[in-house]
């Protein structure tokens, strides 16, 4: 490669300017002294290069790694002699392709098995670390990383997964990359990119019982819409933040990119740090107070700015639930599909067709609608907390003749957690389905499909025409409503929820 | 990377808004470990079950230029769904605007996406739904050209511009600042407590 042919790009028109590309002083980026976001401050501090009219070469500390967007990666290291930069800063798994039937390790569709013989050969070739099938930690990609310690405050994290921005619950710069930036992080350890602008979300209020994080962001994507935040980072604030769990800032972190933010995170406090301490990978004992002063430093400035910002108050959000083909078509489920008129000119052709998709109309009430297949489980929602919220709705109960419940582990250790505390038993004696971990039924591309023309309601994050199996259709909510739900065979908020009339 | 050289085409209209991954490049087809010969799945389902979908109208076989309204390409990260693109013949993507992670995407893979403003698209659009619109995209001018000679001018990141025109690869030029990398890398040990 030939550095002179950037070198040429631009021409310099101010002495200026060629004194700052040519100074290697200045070409380190210059930490400003104004006040700055989380967002920015890890923004700078991963800033390798950063010369005026070119893309930033920005650093990535850690990738994760799964069978469906990593094969051409590998393949074009190959192709170019190329090898991983630092095997340390890799870790693969399996989720997407495989079975969730209690035999999964014969995976029966041909392509699929070649896809994760694919990623056992490459990440063996490449040294690379894996959690397979019964290591005790394989999972969904963001619910393993969390899980082990490795996601932690103040680091980028990349995988080839657009719910990536689930690791940002930890006050990490965390999203999704396509392939061929897979292929670029595995070889350099760094993306080319572009500073993105900042969006602060603020959270203020308590939740009602029965209202959970899941209804909190729906209701968000639904405000601003799914493309709301394009060229955006969202930093979520709020009282209602700093009360959250880990689990739950990470269901709101996960949905970020819904409304089209790359990356959401939450500045990282005594709640995260406790949920660190412990863990396999999280800081040795004596870096711990290091680590911990490093963290809180990252704390956005009282006076930083941000390009956008949006205050949602909870205090009277009620269960949500999507009514269309997108997660911004969503409502709460008290409330009826709005008529085409009250939505904009340009949304209005989608809300149709959305409505036309999901066989409902224009001010039907979802409250009651009957369906044949319930899903708990995915990036989402498919941690120890989310099962425990729906083992405390069927307990001692059964779900609806008719309807198929799938409850789906993010991770091994997830199951494992699930079996100790007797929650396994519950769902069986309910008459739920109490599978192995991995999608599952996110997004039909696995064994796990809601048959054609079928209805789900499902706590997962997308709602895309056909996004769980050819012609299914899906309504997104809480764990708690699914639970619920599944019990009367019909939508429904959760029992604990008391209606609280509009004023 | 191939280089970008002026297109000329007919477009192919879209008039959709929020058009996702899982449309353009449905989950079915997710499980390849090949990277090309994706054209087969390019908006496969719509190709199937809409009789008016218009790329499964056999006019538009050898456009390069699609037409969409806002928010293109949001939704999941596979970059299959650009490779679909790429692999089916367009060339280039005319949007109002465009889903970050399939936007850099793009940039990897030759795709050019342009953004106009809705009036333009709407224009482009109702023009193509009546009878067949050739433009002419130039990136080197930034300019799309009607056949009746109306041009109008794009905005396009400089770098980008330079890297699409000579078929240029983000690896190599972060591979040709390796001694960055390396000084880099030497100090974040201090700030990373991953064990």
């Amino acid at each position: 490669m030939n550095v002179s042919k950037y070198a040429t790009i631009f021409k310099l028109r101010t002495k200026l300017v060629r004194r700052l590309i040519l100074n290697p002083i200045s070409k380190r980026i210059t930490i400003s002294m104004t006040a700055r976001n989380i967002i920015e401050k890890i923004w700078d501090s991963h800033t390798i290069s950063s010369q005026p009219g070119h893309p930033d070469i920005f650093a990535i500390d850690f990738m994760l790694i799964h069978e469906v967007t990593s094969a051409q990666a590998f393949q074009m290291l190959k192709e170019r002699n190329l090898k991983v930069w630092d095997r340390s800063r890799f870790l693969a798994t399996l989720d997407h392709s495989i079975p969730t039937r209690p035999n999964r390790l014969e995976i029966f569709d041909e392509s699929a098995r070649a896809q994760v013989e694919k990623l056992r050969s490459n990440v063996q070739e490449f040294d690379i670390d894996i959690y397979d099938f019964g290591s005790g930690q394989q999972g969904i990609v963001h619910v393993v990383g969390p899980e082990l310690g490795i996601t932690q405050p103040g680091m980028t994290i990349v995988c080839g997964d657009s719910h990536t921005s689930t690791h940002g619950a930890f006050g990490a710069l965390a999203f999704g990359i396509g392939t061929s930036e897979v292929g670029h992080v595995l070889a350099s350890g760094c993306l080319l990119l572009k500073k993105p602008k900042t969006m602060k979300v603020e959270f203020t209020g308590n939740f009602s019982k029965g209202v959970y994080a899941k209804d909190a962001i729906l209701k968000l994507i639904s405000l601003i819409g799914i493309g709301g935040a394009n060229g955006h980072i969202i930093e979520y604030c709020g009282d209602a933040i700093k009360r959250m769990s880990m689990e739950e800032r990470m269901t709101i972190c996960n949905m970020s990119i819904e409304c089209g933010a790359r990356a959401g995170l939450v500045a990282p406090d005594d709640i995260t740090y406790a949920y660190i301490h412990g863990k396999k990978h999280a800081p040795s004992a004596v870096r711990w107070d290091e680590a911990v002063n490093y963290w809180q430093s990252l704390q956005s400035d009282a006076d930083a700015v941000y390009d956008k910002s949006i205050t949602i108050d909870l205090n009277k959000l009620g269960p949500m639930i999507t009514w269309g083909t997108n997660p911004g078509q969503a409502g709460e489920i008290r409330a009826n599909i709005p008529q085409i008129k009250e939505f904009s000119q340009e949304e209005q052709l989608s809300a149709k067709q959305a409505l036309e998709y999901v066989k409902l109309q224009p001010g039907d009430s979802l409250d009651g609608l009957p369906f044949e297949w319930a899903f708990v489980g995915s990036c989402t929602n498919g941690r120890i907390e989310d099962l425990r919220i729906v083992a405390d709705i069927l307990k001692n109960k059964k779900i609806a003749s008719g309807v198929t419940f799938y409850i789906v582990p993010g991770s091994e250790a997830v199951r494992n957690q699930a079996i100790a505390e007797g929650l396994d038993q519950v769902f069986i004696d309910a008459g739920a389905d109490f599978r192995m971990p991995g999608c599952s039924m996110c997004l039909g591309m696995n064994d796990d499909k809601v048959p054609s023309g079928l209805r789900c309601i499902s706590s997962s994050n997308r709602n895309f025409v056909g996004r769980q199996g050819p012609g299914s259709i899906t309504h997104l909510a809480s764990p708690a409503t699914v639970a619920s739900s599944a019990l009367l065979g019909k939508i429904s908020a959760p029992s604990s929820f008391s209606v609280i009339k509009e004023a | 990377m191939e280089k970008f050289t002026t297109i000329t085409s007919s477009i192919v209209p879209l008039a959709r808004r929020d058009v996702d991954t899982d449309m353009i490049f449905p989950a079915q087809f997710l499980t390849s470990i090949a990277n090309k010969g994706f054209a087969g799945a390019l908006f496969r389902r719509l190709r199937d079950q809409e009789a008016d979908f218009t790329l499964a109208d056999e006019r538009y076989q050898e456009s390069k230029i699609l037409v969409a309204q806002s928010n293109f390409g949001c939704g999941s990260s596979r970059e299959h769904a650009v490779w679909a693109l790429r692999d089916w013949g367009f060339r280039v993507i005319i949007a109002e605007s465009f889903a970050d992670i399939f936007a850099g995407n793009s940039a990897k893979n030759g795709l050019l996406l342009v953004t106009l403003p809705a009036l333009e698209i709407e224009t482009l659009l109702s023009s193509a739904a009546q009878r067949e619109t050739t433009v002419t995209v130039d990136l080197a001018n930034q300019t799309v050209t009607l056949a009746d000679g109306k041009t109008v001018n794009f905005n396009y990141d400089a770098f980008r511009k330079h890297c699409l025109l000579h078929g240029l690869d983000d690896l190599d030029y972060i591979l040709s600042h390796q001694k960055e990398l390396d000084q880099f890398h030497e100090g974040d040990k201090k700030r990373l407590f991953f064990i």
